[in-house]
């Protein structure tokens, strides 16, 4: 506990409905609550206390108030709490500011600045409920053209070879959250609604359990990380696709950061690493210091798998991505994925997660033009990641550009999380980001696996909703198709980025 | 390939056209010549279909004297005859001009504005850098420069033994100015009636579009058209008319000329069957399908649209995988025709044979000296 900061929440009990049942003291793990036997009181120690809700959701009569403390310094709109707050901080320890989850500052939420199109007159919409909408999607590299031959039967067949392609029932993939980074319980969710959905999670770079490969490898995209974790063939050869990351949007330019209260047992022999041990993944990955390296990083994980499944590079949305993203096409990647400012992370530097990167979608439409300038956009599938909060975000991701979409945060908010940002402590109170079993049972595989496959289909259906409106009956027509959107209350140099026109124009 | 114009940013790109329209067809499969009365009685049977801001014909054996010869009709705006002298000098540094004229009007029909519209029958003077170059390539080049880099110069069509006559009006006037029924005959004729939904107008913008021998004449409004442009773009397309029609056309080019797909299977890429059809087919047919969708997953036609295409030997006609707008096929003897209506058909030629409304996606094959669009009949609705 740091001395002369001030608690960021007020924790409020109403004591004439508290009934002393000490739910909220079992279940805080920061141990904001504790009961005195002899008073039969509840005391509460604010300053842990992270914001998380549980004990406000769990208690059985409404006792209690979690709220933040925003009105206590003198208002300065330079010096903010934060602001003070961390330098508090920063002079008692003399370390990094850590924090976890995604970018919370204000920058432009370019989302909510595009409006989508619909059909009048001159087109039909069309209705989802009585007609096919289909939102099935390829992940991989496609040929520039089809070569057909005709059989004795006057039959055509396909003559040509076709590079690997991962088909999804929908434009939606789980993003990269380790195991480690979240709870088994958690992890074993993702896998199992990704299946259950047709559509694939990602193991991020923790590796992926032996036991789960057999069952859940068809549905996983497996990264091969600065770290490499738990890579071997058996895990490459076990996945759908094979992710290289080098850049992640919540943290660009540092590696993944595991600490090591958070390696038990289990997490150890899947990382392939001693018990307790930070996992602390390089900055760069030291056989990559250039593009022609990462091309030779692709073709060893295509040589390891025979040329069977697609190879992804993933890399934070930064200032020049147009031309990075060019350049990994160029080296042989079939899919590049760009997780924008706005991403998640367990654990990252204040500094870098709060200022380092671009937002997403204009590192999307910059990335979705060069390559068409270059020719080369139909030899790589977008994923776009960093920020997708609802199927409105996803749909416009579409039509900026993107095959698909990558979402971390909206699935954990699906199985509890609040955003707390706490995750690097390892103590979520919720059971997703924590390793402690006594948090991680909270969590049960089931129940979650219901609530992420339900998220699919609720944004699934939106987005076939939204689809029809549009008139267009295949996710594929709306693939970069920037005609469907507008901008509202952008300026020129942002319309011009994202290649869209101001409404009305 | 072609000329890419600058657009500082992908919003510059102007607003594309919206048009509903009336489409007829009929092609002699015995490749027998005649003249336009068919076609032009047949769409002004649909003159509802129209609004009298743009007609257009396409005929096909139409200058049997000039076969060898890439006939160029190109329209002058605005009377501008610097833009005439210029598109002159082009091509007389790029083509050998064996013969040119105006091509004659009736002045005592009134049309809106008209061009001067002259036409050229030439062949490629190739440069040593163009030797490499096939004719037809070269061709489009010279074309798709004249469309984009000259000022008030369109360029009507670039095929061999046919032509495109097309401008602002009703077709049946557009007809009567170039004086159609008196003066040519083919064994295609395609026809197009415009009813433009946020632009007055222009002859350029009227249809049939063509490039080389290839014509197309289109109804609908392509909801994909954003997709379909820019996947165009990569192939060094440039839309420089901003109609749906345009990208239809190119994709043909694409397609047809220069990847050599067959035309039933451009038919599966413009409007492929839904994955729960692809699902039950055999497991070699499944591939092709899924290998289609997915490579050409750009150049699904998503939205309504009936489309005539034409060249040299083939006409065909497809309507949207839904069927949103409505195609009609119907046959006597040697003739085949398409229609936007049925009634169309019968009007100019009572004793009709056969009629048929093929589903959504299944296209009418019509061929020379052959029955394929009687494929069709068989999966009719």
């Amino acid at each position: 506990m740091y001395s002369y900061l001030l608690p960021e929440f007020t924790v409020k009990r109403l004591e004439d409905r508290c009934i002393r049942c000490r739910v909220c003291e079992r279940q805080c793990a920061n141990q904001v609550h504790e009961y005195d036997g002899e008073l039969d009181r509840l005391f509460t120690t604010e300053e842990a206390c992270v914001g998380c809700q549980r004990c406000v959701v769990l208690c059985p009569t409404n006792a209690l108030h979690v709220q933040p403390r925003t009105a206590d310094y003198r208002p300065n709109c330079s010096w903010t709490r934060d602001k003070l707050q961390n330098l508090k901080k920063q002079a008692e320890t003399g370390g990094v500011v850590l924090t976890g989850s995604g970018n919370d500052r204000p920058y432009r939420i370019y989302w909510d600045h595009l409006v989508l199109n619909a059909s009048q007159v001159t087109n039909p919409s069309i209705d989802p409920l009585r007609e096919p909408m289909e939102l099935k999607t390829f992940l991989g590299k496609k040929p520039d053209t089809l070569q057909v031959t005709y059989d004795n039967d006057g039959l055509p067949r396909l003559e040509s070879g076709l590079h690997p392609n991962v088909p999804i029932s929908t434009p939606l993939v789980f993003s990269a959250m380790s195991l480690g980074a979240i709870s088994y319980p958690a992890y074993k969710s993702l896998a199992t609604a990704a299946r259950e959905f047709g559509t694939l999670f990602n193991t991020g770079e923790g590796g992926l359990p032996a036991h789960m490969r057999e069952e859940f490898g068809v549905s996983a995209i497996v990264q091969c990380a600065s770290g490499r974790f738990g890579v071997d063939p058996e895990y490459l050869n076990s996945a759908r696709i094979i992710e290289i990351k080098i850049g992640q949007g919540a943290k660009p330019g540092i590696g993944g950061h595991l600490p090591g209260e958070k390696v038990s047992a289990d997490i150890a022999r899947t990382r392939m690493i001693p018990q307790g041990t930070d996992a602390l993944s390089p900055a760069p990955q030291h056989d990559i210091y250039s593009i022609e390296d990462l091309s030779m990083l692709i073709y060893a994980l295509k040589e390891t798998t025979n040329y069977e499944k697609p190879v992804s590079v993933k890399i934070a949305a930064v200032h020049n991505v147009a031309a990075i993203a060019s350049g990994i096409v160029r080296a042989g990647a079939d899919i590049v994925a760009i997780d924008g400012i706005r991403g998640g992370t367990g654990a990252a530097p204040l500094a870098t997660r709060d200022n380092v990167g671009i937002p997403m979608e204009l590192a999307l439409a910059a990335v979705d033009k060069r390559l068409r300038d270059e020719g080369i956009r139909h030899k790589c599938s977008i994923l776009a990641a960093g920020g997708i909060r609802c199927s409105t975000d996803a749909i416009k991701a579409i039509a900026l550009g993107a095959d698909a979409v990558y979402i971390g945060t909206a699935a954990l908010v699906a199985m509890g999380c609040t955003l707390c940002h706490k995750c690097y402590t390892g103590k979520c109170n919720w059971g997703i980001c924590t390793q402690n079993p006594y948090l991680t049972k909270r969590l049960n595989p089931e129940i979650a696996t219901r609530k992420l496959v339900n998220l699919l289909k609720s944004w699934s259906h939106e987005i076939q909703e939204l689809l029809g409106g549009m008139g267009i009956n295949a996710i594929e027509s709306l693939r970069g198709n920037r005609d469907h959107l507008r901008g509202v209350g952008l300026e020129a140099w942002e319309l011009d980025v994202l290649g869209v026109k101001g409404a009305g124009e | 390939m072609l000329v890419q114009k600058y657009f500082p940013s992908e919003r510059m790109v102007p607003e594309k056209d919206m048009d509903a329209c009336g489409l007829f067809g009929v092609m002699n499969i015995s490749g027998r010549r005649f003249g336009g009365e068919m076609a032009i009685n047949a769409i002004k049977n649909m003159k509802v279909r129209g609004s009298g801001l743009g007609g257009g014909f396409a005929i096909y054996g139409l200058y049997p004297e000039y076969k060898d010869y890439y006939a160029l009709h190109i329209m002058f705006q605005n009377q501008n005859l610097r833009a005439k002298h210029e598109v002159e000098a082009f091509l007389k540094e790029h083509f050998y001009v064996v013969y040119d004229e105006e091509i004659p009007t009736n002045p005592e029909i009134n049309v809106f504005f008209p061009p001067i519209v002259w036409r050229y029958f030439v062949a490629p003077q190739k440069k040593s850098e163009d030797q490499t170059v096939t004719d037809d390539e070269y061709v489009v080049n010279k074309v798709m420069y004249l469309n984009t880099c000259v000022e008030d110069a369109y360029v009507f069509s670039s095929g061999k033994d046919v032509g495109v006559f097309k401008g602002v009006g009703f077709p049946e006037e557009i007809a009567d100015y170039f004086m159609l029924d008196k003066l040519y005959q083919g064994y295609i004729w395609t026809v197009h009636s415009r009813f433009p939904t946020n632009t007055p107008g222009w002859w350029g913008g009227a249809h049939p579009f063509n490039i080389l021998d290839w014509t197309v004449v289109h109804n609908g409004e392509i909801s994909s058209y954003g997709t379909n442009r820019r996947y165009l773009e990569m192939f060094n397309y440039y839309c420089t008319l901003h109609t749906d029609t345009e990208v239809l056309a190119y994709a043909v080019d694409l397609l047809l000329r220069r990847q050599k797909l067959p035309i039933e299977l451009v038919a599966r890429i413009f409007a492929p069957p839904m994955w729960e059809t692809i699902e039950r087919m055999d497991k070699d047919q499944r591939e092709l399908y899924t290998a289609l969708r997915m490579t050409y997953a750009p150049l699904l036609m998503n939205g309504p649209f009936t489309v005539i295409i034409a060249h040299h030997n083939e006409m065909v006609g497809l309507t949207d995988r839904i069927r949103l707008r409505p195609i009609t096929a119907g046959a006597k003897g040697d003739l085949v025709f398409l229609s936007s209506e049925e009634a169309s058909i019968r009007a100019v030629c009572p004793d009709l044979e056969l009629a048929w409304t093929p589903p959504g996606g299944e296209p009418v094959v019509v061929r020379l000296h052959s029955r394929d669009h009687l494929l069709s009949l068989n999966k009719s609705i």
